[in-house]
């Protein structure tokens, strides 16, 4: 298994890192919290963390510590347009059932 | 299923708990909103995808309309269209040129009435509503409901601008985390915050202003050195220049307004084409006008059009005379304004300056992505340290004798800051000093606000005047006064701390400016009262001591006229006649003449006493 990007999502995120000015990658991780249990985290990442498992998807490297990978192991991200609204959306398989707003979920 | 955005690494925030935030450029003729998505500063487009809405609201019979389509009421329905509104917030009916405004303005108590067919509105609520309009698009934008904004003003604003502003804001419900300068807003976009220090020229020229600033940045910390610029001086301006070339030829009078209007359209064409091409012909025909056949070129525009660039390159002079800086101090040139695409433009201020300039930033769109990021870090969205980048609003100072203040901070300083003055002691032997903290552009302290009072004990005993007491203030960006007080021979030291901008009433802050400014005569009467009152107590208490040494130099009816002379000035210090204490102040000092020379030769003969020549050191 693995953590992809599809490209449209790969593209936003290059060219975002490339606007911030330093990074190697992104950071996907899940907290638990939230109205359903877990949540994503979607950060930037300036170091490769030594026990993370690192991916690379389209050329943008993605760092995932193991914990996490549990929860998310298998999941595309991708960048969605919702009306006037834009960003990234976990497509993940894990996932039993989400929350309303979508932002916690649980396996 | 909702969109994320990428957070800084660690400030990844929990579901619900997004610190969504904005930066407005609240502008005379446009607005823009812009904010932070996934680490980029981004303007927030409208269904339209235009990213520029024009402040512009119109009270209409059927509802009120903010923005492109308040634009299209501009010229159906002018009574009730309201455009250029900045130029109203914070002012008074004196102070501002009614015909410039195509609806009808009022004054009301000190500030301005605006006449609709919906009733009497007044600046503030008008630029709430373009607020709003802007709010309402960024939420729908960003999914969510922002948390708080950084709104930009022009560095020249004062404080009743300022407070304007903060109030529309309030009452579009939008929490303000900042208000910061537009010049200071486009240096930030350019980054100039986090690498450079040095002085920076900010040339914004606008649809319809231009401003010229002069910044120093240091250590993080902008700070205004000079503004300048011309309120009436815009790209309309070089518009009308073309304007007039299209029409020079033309024998005939332009027959209607939708006949000048696209005359005047084509003329803002020909315009922007001659920032990409060196020349632009013009084929048309009007009806009623005949054929319009002709080329314009850059150099000719540029000749044309030379008046005006010149008056800006005056202006950038006279700021830079303020600031008491040359070209040569200056490390940076940073375009503001659609204006600034014109070559001519660029071409005459990089001869000026003779640097290349900072213009690669959507000009238009700088100030709002400035205060874009401001609002972020100021969210509490990335690992940067806060920007200080506040002033205060109103002076704070102490109580010194006869209930005057001496004022410490002067308004308007920039945040944070720390000022200190050294103080005395009033009476021989004072111990204690009360150290009475207030805010106000007053130079009484009963019209001022007070913000607390703390005692300075353990002043070791000395004659008045001698001993030394420094009082620091110090007020942090959040606007948080601390205020020590430090005895320095003993270096005792006592402090307190306050909050003065949130212990004022917005309303109540408009009030005391205004009566600053209202009361200055009265004032300068009552401070001089006042000081006269406490040099005559100051001279009461001397000769009171005095007699109480030296009684045994006069006879008992030099000491009467004495004690009779401090009881005729005792009486007129009760009462408010500056000129009767100034008299009997005079007579005092006369009455006591004699005494102050008696007492001198005693000194000197008790210093001679049982000293023989030989040990006196001469």
């Amino acid at each position: 298994m693995a953590i992809t990007l599809t490209k449209k999502a790969a593209e936003r995120v290059e060219k975002y890192l490339e606007s911030r000015g330093k990074g190697v990658g992104l950071k996907l991780a899940v907290k638990t919290t939230g109205c359903s249990g877990m949540a994503y985290v979607l950060e930037f990442s300036d170091e490769i963390p030594a026990e993370d498992q690192v991916f690379e998807s389209h050329g943008i490297k993605i760092m995932v510590d193991p914990k996490s990978l549990i929860y998310i192991d298998g999941t595309e991200l991708d960048f969605a347009k919702e009306g006037l609204n834009e960003g990234f959306q976990f497509n993940n398989p894990n996932v039993k059932d989400s929350c309303g707003c979508g932002e916690s979920f649980t396996v | 299923m909702a969109l994320l955005q990428i957070s800084e690494p660690g400030k990844g925030t929990l579901p619900h708990e997004h610190r969504l935030s904005v930066g407005i450029d609240l502008g005379t003729t446009n607005s823009l909103i812009a904010s932070v998505i996934s680490g980029k500063a981004t303007i927030l487009e409208d269904t339209s995808q235009t990213p520029i809405m024009p402040s512009i609201v119109h009270y209409g019979e059927q509802g009120i309309l903010v923005g492109h389509e308040a634009e299209k009421m501009q010229l159906l329905d002018p009574k009730n269209t309201v455009a250029s509104v900045k130029r109203l917030m914070g002012k008074d009916i004196k102070d501002i040129n009614p015909n410039d405004f195509t609806v009808q303005l009022g004054g009301g108590d000190g500030t301005i009435s605006i006449h609709t067919q919906q009733g009497i509105k007044n600046p503030v609520e008008t630029s709430a509503l373009i607020l709003k309009n802007l709010k309402e698009l960024s939420e729908k934008r960003l999914g969510g409901e922002i948390i708080g904004a950084v709104i930009t003003v022009p560095a020249y604003f004062d404080d009743a601008q300022r407070q304007a502003t903060k109030d529309a804001a309030k009452i579009a419900g939008i929490n303000v985390l900042r208000l910061i300068n537009e010049p200071t807003a486009a240096a930030v976009a350019y980054g100039l915050d986090k690498k450079v220090e040095g002085n920076f020229v900010i040339y914004d020229l606008g649809g319809g202003t231009f401003d010229i600033s002069i910044l120093r940045l240091e250590k993080g910390l902008f700070e205004v050195l000079a503004t300048h610029g011309d309120s009436a001086l815009g790209g309309d301006d070089f518009d009308h220049i073309v304007e007039q070339w299209v029409t020079e030829d033309l024998n005939a009078e332009i027959p209607d307004i939708k006949t000048k209007q696209l005359i005047k359209n084509l003329s803002r064409k020909i315009k922007e084409g001659l920032t990409e091409k060196d020349e632009i012909s013009v084929d048309e025909t009007f009806a009623g006008l005949g054929a319009i056949k002709k080329t314009l070129s850059r150099e000719k525009f540029a000749s044309l059009s030379a008046g005006l660039t010149n008056k800006t390159i005056a202006c950038i002079k006279q700021a830079l005379h303020d600031a008491n800086l040359t070209t040569n101090d200056i490390t940076g040139v940073v375009m503001v304004g659609g204006s600034t695409r014109m070559p001519i433009i660029q071409l005459a201020v990089e001869k000026f300056i003779g640097m290349p300039l900072l213009n690669n930033i959507n000009p238009d769109e700088v100030v709002a992505l400035g205060a874009a990021e401001q609002a972020n870090i100021l969210a509490g969205n990335t690992n940067d340290e806060l920007l200080l980048l506040d002033v205060i609003p109103l002076s704070l100072g102490i109580e010194t004798m006869g209930d005057i203040v001496e004022r410490i901070i002067p308004r308007n300083s920039t945040l944070p800051v720390a000022m200190g003055q050294e103080f005395t002691t009033y009476q021989d032997g004072q111990t204690g000093m009360v150290i009475h903290v207030v805010q106000g552009e007053r130079d009484l302290v009963k019209d001022c606000r007070s913000l607390g009072k703390f005692t300075l004990k353990g002043i070791p005993p000395m004659v008045a005047g001698a001993a030394k007491i420094r009082v620091t203030f110090q007020v942090d960006t959040d606007g948080l006064l601390s205020v020590k007080a430090k005895e320095l021979s003993t270096g005792i030291e006592s402090s307190i701390e306050v909050k003065p901008s949130y212990g004022l009433e917005d309303k109540h802050i408009q009030q005391m400016l205004e009566s600053s400014f209202s009361s200055a005569e009265e004032d300068k009467e009552s401070r001089a009262l006042a000081e006269i009152k406490v040099d005559g107590k100051q001279i009461i208490a001397m000769i009171e001591s005095a007699l109480e040494q030296d009684k045994n130099l006069l006879n008992q009816d030099e000491v009467n006229h004495i004690y009779a002379m401090v009881h005729e000035l005792t009486k007129a210090l009760a009462a408010s006649d500056r000129a009767l204490i100034e008299e009997k102040t005079k007579l005092l000092n006369e009455a006591t003449a004699t005494f102050a020379a008696r007492r001198m030769d005693n000194s000197i003969s008790k210093a001679l006493t049982g000293k023989t020549i030989n040990t006196l050191e001469f």
